[in-house]
């Protein structure tokens, strides 16, 4: 079942519709409500290996749909930690729980100045609302 | 148009037709004996082949087809495509004996016709594009693309200099990303601005030194044809780099504005596209590649020449990059897009006139129902937008793809180009008359309504086709490639 449209007030966001959980100084990564929904039901995750390195505005992997084959863009830079086996191995958990079960990566910033560039809840909600 | 539509027949798997011993055809048996094979090449069991006699074979063939829409059944407007009318003539040209029974090993002296019709067709593409040196190998846009890329790269190795990047903007085809990283290089992409033209600041940005070229289609996948055409090819000329011409939209500006005029150096042609082939199945493909003269030296071999009065295919050519197709590229292609031009002669220009205006034409009747993301006249094709469908009605522009097919009606390209949500892309061609225009639109028209009065017969349609909405990502997960004969051995007769 796809998930009901939300936008978490912990999250920082990316405006190409990527979200980052900050803790501590690592961080763990995935895409938004309104990425999954436009993309469709994901058949797949072409996911970064973990110990690569991830900048921020960079594409660090792809998730494709019947739709479409779209980069994943980094909201902030670090290295891979972890990568979640289980978006790997059923990409519909991320249309399922984009917020939970379906993040993607966990990294460790390298440079954690840059999660205040990024936007807050009500500003990429206006984001949303401008697609 | 009706919900329900007609029954349509089951179309069993031909093998599930099968029975032991039946058989659509009888040799006489000679009493020859059998030819002797090595007993090492001998197959260890016959082929499953489907046993049906000939009447249930001619079922089944016609059942299939019966199920087909194509061209031929109706109004095919499938955005990028350029799904023309197919003119007969051509294919009762392309069967004359002199061409259809050619060996491709024939030698030239006994090929003179075909070379030279070869030639004259090189010599018309030439002109089109407005680049003096073409080659036909290439047989499909594709593979034009990649043979495009290896010959920058030969042009740039020949002289020396390092370049590694390729930029295409974010409304390219996947074709071009795929062909870049094909050839070797790294991509970079380039926005659209507001007008639905290449951002030039963020064009300026990203040209360098390390820049090969710009692969672009103009116009772009958003019908628009690009204004700044001008100071684009300056910006990479500038920087040393070169500009390939992905001809999928041709079909927009033949005899109106050529190519190499705006500043390409490298045109592929989609002659499956702007000049007429059934390609609605796949193929046959034919994708031609222009050139500058200072590109011209590595062109594939062998290049089709005259000598005077005579035509030989020319071997000799030390800088080419090779062969990138088997004998001399796609024949019969040739033969049916050198007709179909010949027929129209110096009117080509008529052909590009009437597709850019049934597209206008189109387009007004829908402007005011469906979102128009870029405002402005478009070319032979038009993007539009279900993003209020969806906003007020839950109505994804998959369903309206899918509705049309009730009212008879191709569904356009969908959710292409990317960057234009719940994309709708639509190509009438030049080949359709006003009243399937004014059809198509009064069918688009009454789906608007039905998005605001009853979504769930769009969320669950098509209602009357033989199938109705496919269940794509599970065939993406699990796809059924290969029939399962199970238990249901092929029994042989021999």
């Amino acid at each position: 079942m796809p998930a009901e449209e939300s936008y978490p007030a912990d999250l920082k966001y990316h405006p190409e519709h990527d979200w980052a959980r900050v803790e501590g100084d690592e961080a763990v990564l995935g895409i938004t409500w309104f990425a999954q929904d436009a993309l469709g039901e994901l058949v797949h995750f072409e996911a970064p290996e973990a110990g690569s390195n991830l900048a921020k505005d960079e594409a660090y992997g792809e998730v494709e749909s019947v739709k479409a084959v779209s980069d994943v863009v980094s909201p902030l830079s670090g290295e891979v930690l972890e990568v979640n086996q289980k978006a790997v191995d059923e990409p519909e958990t991320v249309n399922e729980d984009p917020y939970g079960d379906g993040w993607l990566v966990r990294i460790r910033m390298s440079d954690p100045s840059e999660v205040d560039g990024l936007m807050n809840v009500e500003a990429y909600r206006a984001h949303v609302a401008e697609q | 148009m009706t919900e329900a539509g007609r029954a349509w027949p089951e179309a069993p798997l031909i093998f599930e037709r099968s029975q032991p011993g039946r058989r659509a055809g009888r040799v006489p048996d000679y009493g020859l004996p059998p030819p002797e094979l090595p007993s090492d090449l001998r197959r260890k069991r016959p082929p499953r082949l489907p046993e049906v006699s000939e009447p249930e074979l001619v079922r089944h063939i016609t059942a299939l087809a019966d199920r087909t829409f194509g061209v031929d059944t109706g109004f095919y407007p499938l955005g990028s495509c350029t799904m023309k009318h197919n003119p007969r003539v051509n294919e009762r040209v392309a069967r004359l004996p002199g061409f259809r029974d050619l060996h491709p090993l024939q030698e030239d002296e006994g090929a003179q016709g075909a070379l030279e019709l070869m030639w004259q067709l090189q010599e018309i593409l030439s002109e089109i594009a407005g680049l003096p040196a073409v080659t036909l190998q290439p047989a499909a846009g594709s593979q034009g693309e990649l043979t495009g890329l290896m010959l920058m790269r030969a042009y740039f190795a020949d002289r020396d200099e390092a370049r590694d990047t390729i930029i295409t903007p974010d409304t390219a085809h996947g074709t071009n990303p795929a062909s870049v990283t094909m050839a070797g290089y790294e991509l970079e992409k380039v926005e659209t601005d507001a007008r639905g033209n290449l951002d030039l600041g963020n064009l300026r940005a990203k040209v360098n030194e390390r820049t090969a070229g710009l692969m672009l289609t103009n116009p772009s996948t958003l019908g628009l044809f690009d204004e700044g055409i001008e100071e684009v090819a300056a910006i990479f000329h500038d920087a040393g780099a070169l500009l390939y011409y992905d001809g999928a939209n041709l079909n927009a500006v033949v005899g109106i504005s050529r190519p190499g005029d705006m500043g390409f150096d490298i045109v592929h042609y989609n002659l499956h596209k702007t000049f007429s082939q059934p390609h609605g199945g796949g193929g046959p493909g034919g994708g031609p590649v222009a050139v500058r003269a200072s590109i011209e030296p590595f062109l594939p071999a062998p290049r089709v020449v005259r000598d005077g009065d005579t035509y030989r295919l020319d071997f000799d050519v030390p800088k080419s990059i090779g062969r990138v197709r088997g004998f001399a590229g796609p024949f019969g292609v040739f033969v049916r897009s050198y007709a179909f031009m010949r027929a129209y002669g110096p009117a080509l220009r008529e052909m590009s006139e009437a597709a850019v205006l049934n597209a206008n034409y189109v387009l007004a009747g829908l402007r005011d129902v469906y979102e128009l993301p870029y405002d402005r006249h478009c070319m032979h094709e038009f993007v539009l937008s279900a993003r209020s469908l969806k906003r007020e009605h839950g109505v994804t522009a998959l369903d309206v793809a899918k509705r049309l097919m009730d009212y008879g009606i191709h569904p356009p390209t969908v959710y292409f180009p990317l960057v234009v949500p719940e994309a709708l892309m639509i190509e009438p061609t030049e080949t359709e008359p006003k009243e399937r225009l004014d059809a198509f639109v009064e069918a688009m028209r009454r789906i608007a309504e039905e998005a605001a009065t009853s979504p769930e017969v769009l969320h669950e349609a098509p209602h009357g086709r033989p199938v109705r909405r496919l269940d794509e990502v599970r065939a993406a997960k699990q796809p059924v490639v290969r029939h399962d004969f199970g238990e249901q051995e092929i029994a042989t007769a021999h």
